[in-house]
């Protein structure tokens, strides 16, 4: 089976993120670049499926050229082989932008798994992998907790608020997982020496075929006209309980209109 | 806190870090004063860090001694003690360099699989310390084997460990041409051997450290290691490796203990201003920066010679020299810059502190190391 598995960078999770001046995108320089952590839950599901069977997996991702660092932990870890989809051009996209690239990077590849992890830590939008699936004309099968891979069928539990739904689908098909799905292992000592002598194809925009004018800030549905620094916390009330503590609270909801 | 730039390990180190994480200070604090962090070396050993310098043909990872010193600086530096593994790196070499095809063969793959634990290196002994040639532990032929009688100190990890490197006479002082002849090296199997006791000592940090003793113990003809009377000379070349790898350890600690620093004197206001602006707080945390980075690069050309198979004795000695001096130099400035905090158990720092404070002691005494370069480098006459 070939399996794709698209990975994100996104700035540390804990890291205090910042937005640049000059066009209001993210300043990648302010915080350390980490894989998208449900991402690790896709690469981790994609090496299950492979060593329980067998197959190849290859990585693809869409960012700057730091992003590669991205590719070779997935690599380490146990991948075979990366695609990095790197152009300034791509600066600025939004979710239909990646969409478009990441369908145009995946397709003519022959894969019949397609893996994400069901969001970003950074944009949090979900919405990418059903995206990729629509572009390219596949079944999705998203929001994962549990993948069983039998024959040319795809069978997923897919999480919900009330338990799971069982959803199946021939493949090829675009899976997205959440983190139930299982624990990614870390890469070993060996994982990551092997890792440097694994292919990593990079390519640019116009490699992959990409339309110039549906990518980009200039094409993104949506723009931030304005932002501003969070304002530091102010200290908060504190209420000593004289016997009428409740009548405090409740005035304080009252004039914070919560109540 | 990055010393120097090497984005080539980037990922080495990011892939260390991912463990270590999982082992945060608190884990290290619980374990105070004496318990072993096993469910942390049980997670290294796992993911194959334990056995780097193994070489691929039995199972390991066939890394270079930079790689490893890489790895032990990065545990380090996230606030973990690599002392409690990080003989398993290293004490192999000498069964790698001199031990029998088959005694390669039927170890060294076990150990690379975390199968077998040799944390052990039994040299050291009451009255013979950095005199290595002076120890009385010693091992006479008996049939199909030998037999061993006597005690060794400061051997660590005894408890944690199945297999011991073991130093002993086989051939009495006065009948050698040198005292440097007549010692052997034996690799003993502690859960088969009986006539060990094994008694824990407490010290300032958690060290695992302990004394042995051997009374007629008897080990199989095989448990010799190499040459029978040259046991001297094939620990002493894996030594180099052993400077290298603790100067490595140091350098991490050192980061660690600046890094703290550094954070606490930008956000510790007193009197209105960040204590890092005072000159007095400022200049002991630059000093001991100055003092890792000189420190690092002696420690990457000393592996960088090691692993090109040059003679690196003087950089090796001089590495762990400068890089436990600059860890301690850190280490009271970490102290001075938290001031009663650096004493708090829950900072880490004062931990940090008796932990590095071992490594201008041991595994050799910086004093030796200053001899050995007045002698050798210098040709100034023998100070002892």
């Amino acid at each position: 089976m070939k399996i794709a598995v698209c990975v994100k960078q996104v700035p540390d999770t804990w890291a205090e993120k910042k937005l640049r001046a000059d066009d209001s995108t993210l300043d990648r320089e302010s915080a350390d670049g980490v894989m998208n952590e449900l991402d690790e839950y896709a690469v981790e599901e994609a090496l299950r499926i492979v060593e329980a069977g067998e197959g190849e997996v290859t990585i693809v991702t869409m960012g700057p050229e730091r992003a590669s660092e991205t590719v070779r932990k997935a690599l380490s870890m146990g991948a075979d082989a990366g695609v990095h989809l790197v152009d300034d051009a791509l600066h600025g996209s939004d979710a239909l932008a990646t969409s478009e690239a990441l369908a145009k990077v995946l397709s003519g590849r022959g894969f019949d798994l397609i893996l994400f992890g069901s969001e970003s830590t950074d944009a949090r939008m979900s919405v990418v992998p059903a995206m990729v699936a629509e572009r390219l004309g596949v079944a999705q099968l998203t929001f994962a907790q549990k993948v069983t891979v039998s024959g040319g069928a795809i069978t997923i539990e897919r999480a919900t608020d009330y338990g799971y739904d069982t959803v199946e689908a021939a493949t090829p098909a675009v899976v997205s997982v959440v983190e139930k799905i299982n624990e990614p292992r870390y890469p070993s000592f060996k994982g990551i020496m092997a890792a440097k002598k694994k292919p990593v194809e990079t390519i640019s925009v116009a490699d992959a075929g990409i339309d110039q004018s549906v990518i980009g800030a200039s094409a993104a549905w949506s723009a931030v006209v304005d932002f501003a620094v969070r304002l530091p916390k102010a200290a908060g009330t504190v209420v000593t309980d004289e016997g009428d503590g409740g009548v405090k609270i409740a005035e304080f909801l009252s004039a914070q209109k919560f109540i | 806190m990055k010393l120097s730039e090497l984005p080539e390990y980037d990922d080495l180190r990011s892939g260390v870090r991912q463990i270590c994480d999982q082992f945060p200070g608190q884990y290290w604090r619980d374990l105070e004063p004496d318990t072993y962090p096993q469910e942390f070396v049980t997670e290294l050993t796992a993911a194959g860090y334990l056995a780097a310098l193994i070489p691929e043909e039995y199972g390991g990872g066939g890394a270079s001694l930079t790689e490893a010193a890489i790895i032990l600086e990065e545990i380090a530096a996230s606030g973990g003690n690599p002392a409690a593994c990080h003989a398993q790196m290293y004490v192999m070499g000498t069964v790698l360099r001199h031990g029998s095809a088959a005694q390669k063969q039927e170890f060294l793959p076990k150990i690379a699989a975390g199968e077998l634990r040799l944390q052990a290196f039994g040299v050291t002994e009451p009255e013979a310390g950095s005199e290595t040639t002076a120890i009385r532990t010693k091992a006479e032929r008996v049939p199909d084997g030998w037999r061993i009688n006597g005690q060794k100190i400061w051997t660590s990890r005894a408890m944690y460990s199945d297999l011991m490197l073991l130093l002993a006479r086989t051939t009495a002082v006065e009948q050698c041409a040198k005292p440097s002849d007549g010692l052997s090296t034996f690799l003993i199997d502690m859960r088969q051997a009986t006539g060990i006791t094994i008694n824990p000592i407490k010290t300032m940090m958690n060290h695992n450290t302990t004394e042995v003793f051997f009374d007629d113990v008897i080990v199989p003809d095989d448990a010799l290691v190499g040459v029978e009377g040259k046991g001297f000379k094939q620990i002493l070349d894996g030594m180099n490796a052993e400077r290298i790898l603790i100067a490595s350890e140091c350098l991490g600690d050192g980061r660690f203990l600046l890094e703290r620093s550094v954070n606490y004197a930008k956000e510790r206001v007193v009197f209105g201003k960040p204590i890092g602006a005072n000159q007095g707080v400022q200049f002991p945390l630059a000093r001991a920066y100055a003092q890792l980075r000189a420190a690092d690069f002696v420690r990457l050309e000393a592996a960088r010679k090691y692993d090109a198979h040059l003679p690196c004795g003087e950089e090796a000695n001089m590495a762990k020299y400068l890089a436990s001096e600059a860890s301690w130099a850190a280490a009271n400035a970490a102290i001075d810059t938290h001031g009663g905090f650096g004493f708090a158990a829950e900072y880490d720092i004062e931990r940090k502190f008796r932990e590095t404070r071992l490594y201008q002691v041991a595994p050799i005494n910086n004093n030796l190391i200053l001899a050995f370069l007045g002698q050798h480098a210098l040709g100034l006459p023998k100070s002892y």
